[in-house]
């Protein structure tokens, strides 16, 4: 009888723990996320949510546990592994007196991305003509989470790490957000979702799990007819084609 | 490493050069330093031209955290400091670039508060080129530790008072080194009277560089 070999990790975390002070932001997470697979992070506000991508981006070091990304300790490798992963987190990451086109340029450089990409990227969320040229202090928050998306778009990284990604955007956006979540997928991105907005995103993801006091609580299937076994074991990597 | 520094440093600089918080705001209040350092000096010019080196570079300690000050500010907006931890850049070219783009506005405040110190108390510079190296050797040694030490209270919710306690004792062999060697280069005293002390800056740069390059990775990291 042939083995099939398990497709290789995304992301790995064994009993994963992180601490913020004496606080557990992370209390022994177990995940597999494989190569190409979108994961719902869903969960209760201060669940862990946040705190688990942030670990995963390798911003939050781990009190014990172990994490590999693409194959790789973001201790140990911290650029390597930066370089192939993005955060869309709630901060945008601009410089007020930069423009918008400045801040993607830099953003795009400083992570060694192609320049090439920029342009498009920039005109893909509509940050074009004016716009571009628009000082960052001057953007509403949608404007600034478009420009975060243009950079993570631009870079267009292994690992998407969204952290409420459709927050403060507007229907265009969102619809925008979706179709590049949905062609990353395509293309074999690894992306995790951290989202209250289970309903929107559920149909962009191929699992979901749950986050409740820092530990995953449940994990479920998306995408698969009710009829069909869908079955998952904490840790077990679970892709639905 | 050094493209990432070019890349930080051109960014830092074109931040300040559409701020100009470093023109309007850093370079007067080192000007209104000096007028103060006279008023308390008294009306003897002969006083205040003895005391000018001293004046002259504690004037700079003060723009000096300013302008480090400045500099951590503006990556701690909107979680900058999180997207260039984020981005894989190299702290080296960080440390170097941030530090370069410090050094740049420092030269420009020297000159200012130069022609303030001349024009203010009267001071005679007799041997220009002993100045002139005095200040880029500081300028090296205190943008280095002003970033080095910008970055280690840049985690702390209460940087804008720590940062001038924990660089200013630090930084204070620049005081004594290049007070020195502006009275060597004032009074008419022969370069070699200064060369020892510029070695003492040669060796602090040396020293600051080199930590901050190796140092700035894990103490971003961790601050």
């Amino acid at each position: 009888m042939a083995s099939v070999a398990p497709p290789p990790s995304a992301v790995s975390l064994r009993g994963a723990v992180a601490l913020s002070g004496r606080f557990p932001l992370l209390a022994g997470v177990d995940l597999e996320v494989a190569v190409g697979e979108t994961v719902l992070v869903e969960g209760p506000n201060g669940a862990g949510k946040t705190s688990l991508l942030r670990v995963c981006a390798g911003l939050i070091p781990l009190s014990s546990g172990r994490l590999s990304v693409l194959g790789l300790d973001p201790v140990r490798r911290r650029t390597a592994v930066r370089r192939r992963v993005g955060l869309l987190s709630h901060a945008s990451h601009l410089y007020d007196d930069l423009t918008v086109e400045e801040n993607v340029r830099f953003a795009v450089r400083a992570s060694g991305g192609e320049v090439v990409r920029i342009a498009p990227a920039c005109a893909r969320w509509g940050l074009t003509g004016r716009l571009a040229r628009t000082s960052a202090s001057k953007l509403s928050a949608g404007q600034r989470r478009r420009v975060a998306l243009a950079v993570l778009t631009a870079r267009w990284p292994e690992v998407w790490l969204l952290d409420e990604p459709h927050a403060g955007l507007d229907a265009s956006a969102r619809m925008l957000l979706d179709e590049a979540i949905a062609e990353a997928s395509a293309s074999q991105v690894t992306i995790l979702i951290a989202s209250h907005e289970s309903g929107t995103v559920e149909g962009l993801a191929d699992r979901a799990v749950t986050v409740t006091g820092g530990r995953i609580s449940a994990e479920r299937l998306l995408g698969v007819p009710p009829t069909a076994e869908a079955t998952t074991t904490t840790g077990a990597v679970a892709h639905v084609a | 490493m050094w493209r990432d520094a070019a890349l930080v440093a051109g960014k830092d600089l074109r931040i300040e050069g559409r701020s100009r918080v470093g023109l309007s705001q850093v370079a007067p209040f080192g000007i209104v330093a000096l007028v103060l350092f006279a008023f308390a000096l008294g009306p003897d010019r002969q006083i205040m031209a003895k005391g000018a080196p001293g004046l002259f570079w504690v004037a700079v300690l003060f723009c000096t955290v300013l302008a480090v000050q400045r500099s951590v500010s503006v990556e701690s907006a909107d979680g900058a400091r999180d997207g260039l931890r984020l981005s894989g850049i190299d702290p080296a070219g960080l440390f170097l670039g941030k530090s370069i783009a410090v050094a740049a506005q420092l030269v420009v405040l020297e000159a200012v508060l130069a022609v303030g110190v001349v024009l203010l108390y009267g001071a005679r510079i007799e041997v220009p080129w002993l100045i002139v190296v005095s200040c880029l050797l500081g300028t090296v040694g205190l943008a280095a530790t002003g970033t080095l030490y910008g970055a280690l209270s840049a985690g702390i919710r209460v940087r804008e008072t720590l940062l001038p306690l924990l660089l200013l004792p630090i930084v204070a062999p620049v005081l004594l080194a290049g007070t020195k060697i502006w009275q060597a280069a004032m009074s008419g005293g022969t370069p070699s009277d200064g060369t020892q002390w510029l070695r003492l800056l040669v060796i602090f740069d040396a020293v600051y560089v080199a930590v901050g390059v190796i140092l700035f990775g894990p103490i971003q990291e961790t601050a």
